[in-house]
């Protein structure tokens, strides 16, 4: 597991997302609302891209007719079939069991920090005076 | 009563025609029938000389359908040891537009049933026909028919005029409930619509297997609709509906609702589980292959022991001879299928067992 520096956050505003490669694996990053979330972009279900589903909340209903709507954007929709993926867990919603996709530690960081290493150098400069998108994967 | 070893769901008590119900009705629409000349409610579900309608070694010696009491005892419950039956009547109160009418033509029905069928042999339980054509008086049927413990279920036709998961027909699903009364919902069409998607087909073997879609959008509206997430204690019966689709289908159902289930969100599990606990359905027609491997095969795509009940389907020709139970069903199941999962479905039986 090493630490990579994939984009400054200026570049990486609330609501965004970015396709990383890390070492050949794909992993998807969201900015929801200043939380970061990582998923492998792959769906576990068929291996869909999960970079290009949509962002939805969470429906649920305590019995018919009466909706229950809550964190909005922290769902990932699979643009194949639909599965739903929570961003916070990676389980899906219909078998959080058996199919969840792996999930990756985000974290921002201050430049000052990043120069010091051990981090993994990407290609574009690192300024002490600027914080960053930093993936453990 | 303990000692009961067979339980057939599916019997047909037939009214022989509309001079049988006259008794039954209020005086205003005795007269109205003889005044409007109105001799038979018949649909064409099942035309009388159709060989489905009754096997012919059961008919009569003018050919006609063994719509008598002596009939059913002979050539069904004495012959097969049944201890209960559960009469279905199915007699075109489904098909009047008019709610009234409706409402008064099931009235009579189900006195008909009590009076003529049940009152004469212990081992028989009826089904409350209700006029779906209005839900206050739907329920009001049930609620004069629900102390008569000898009413066991609710009876509707697969094919009405509305889904049956629609919440304007959810007071009786709240009343049968209430009541301890599962609902029947048997083969047959109000024909208030064409009985296919495609619009109507040109010929009868076309309209009774469309029945089986009938079901499946059934199945699918009562899941959907949260029928059974709103009531909880609800079975559901299959009655001559059919059993090999049911695998297929709930695949089918359960892969796409993971897509689309926020649609749905009262629906919070998977659709072949909620099936597997509400939904049972009854043996004939079985359709299945004459192969016993194959027909095992099929039993074990249910993945539940719970879910079939024994049913002749008398008079109708579903089997030759005495095979009501299809072979290939695992022997470990007959006793749960001839008796355990009735009782486990039809609480006002249960109640009569332990009494």
């Amino acid at each position: 597991m090493a630490r990579h520096v994939i984009a400054p956050l200026r570049d990486f505003p609330a609501g965004s997302r970015k396709l990383v490669d890390v070492k050949g694996r794909a992993i998807v990053v969201f900015n929801v609302n200043g939380e970061f979330f990582a998923l492998a972009n792959r769906c576990p279900h068929q291996g869909g891209s999960l970079v290009a589903g949509h962002l939805v909340g969470l429906i649920e209903a305590s019995e018919p007719g009466c909706y229950r709507y809550s964190r909005r954007g922290e769902i990932i929709r699979c643009p194949w079939h639909g599965w739903e993926f929570d961003l916070r867990t990676g389980k899906s919603w219909c078998e959080p069991d058996r199919m969840r996709a792996r999930q990756f530690a985000v974290s921002i960081a201050p430049g000052a920090r990043l120069v010091e290493g051990p981090y993994v150098a990407e290609t574009f400069p690192v300024r002490v005076e600027d914080d960053y998108v930093v993936l453990e994967a | 009563m303990s000692g009961w070893s067979t339980i057939d769901c599916d019997v047909h008590a037939n009214v022989p025609g509309m001079a049988a119900l006259l008794p039954y009705l209020d005086e205003q629409w005795r007269d109205s029938v003889i005044d409007r000349g109105l001799n038979s409610l018949e649909s064409i579900s099942y035309p009388p000389n159709a060989p489905l309608t009754a096997r012919a070694d059961w008919r009569g010696k003018a050919g006609e359908p063994p719509n008598t009491l002596d009939m059913l005892r002979s050539h069904a419950l004495d012959r097969w040891a049944i201890d209960v039956a559960i009469c279905n009547c199915l007699y075109g109160v489904q098909l009047l537009f008019s709610e009234d009418m409706a409402a008064a033509f099931a009235k009579a029905l189900n006195d008909w049933l009590a009076a003529e069928w049940l009152d004469r042999d212990p081992r028989l339980r009826g089904s409350i026909v209700v006029p779906m054509q209005n839900t206050d008086y739907a329920v009001a049927e049930i609620e004069r028919c629900a102390p008569d413990r000898r009413f066991v279920q609710v009876l509707v036709l697969a094919m009405g005029e509305a889904p049956l998961g629609r919440r304007e027909y959810w007071p009786i699903f709240a009343a049968a409930e209430r009541h301890d009364l599962p609902i029947g919902i048997h083969a047959g069409s109000s024909f208030r619509h064409a009985v296919t998607s495609l619009g109507w087909p040109s010929w009868y073997v076309e309209d009774y297997c469309a029945n089986a879609q009938g079901f499946q959008a059934q199945v699918a509206s009562l899941v959907c609709e949260g029928v059974f997430a709103k009531y909880p204690r609800l079975k559901v019966v299959l009655l001559e509906s059919g059993v090999t689709w049911l695998p297929a289908f709930l695949w089918r159902l359960t892969k796409f609702w993971r897509g689309v289930r926020a649609e749905v969100p009262w629906v919070d599990r998977p659709p072949w589980e909620i099936v597997r606990d509400h939904l049972r359905l009854t043996i004939q027609p079985f359709d299945g292959p004459a192969e016993p491997h194959a027909v095992a095969r099929l039993v074990d795509q249910l993945q539940s022991d719970d879910m079939l009940l024994f049913a002749s389907d008398f008079p109708h020709w579903q089997f030759d001879g005495d095979a009501i139970m299809p072979a290939g069903i695992p022997q470990k199941l007959h006793s749960k299928i001839k008796r355990d999962n009735a009782l486990a479905t039809y609480p006002r039986l249960t109640a009569a067992a332990a009494a």
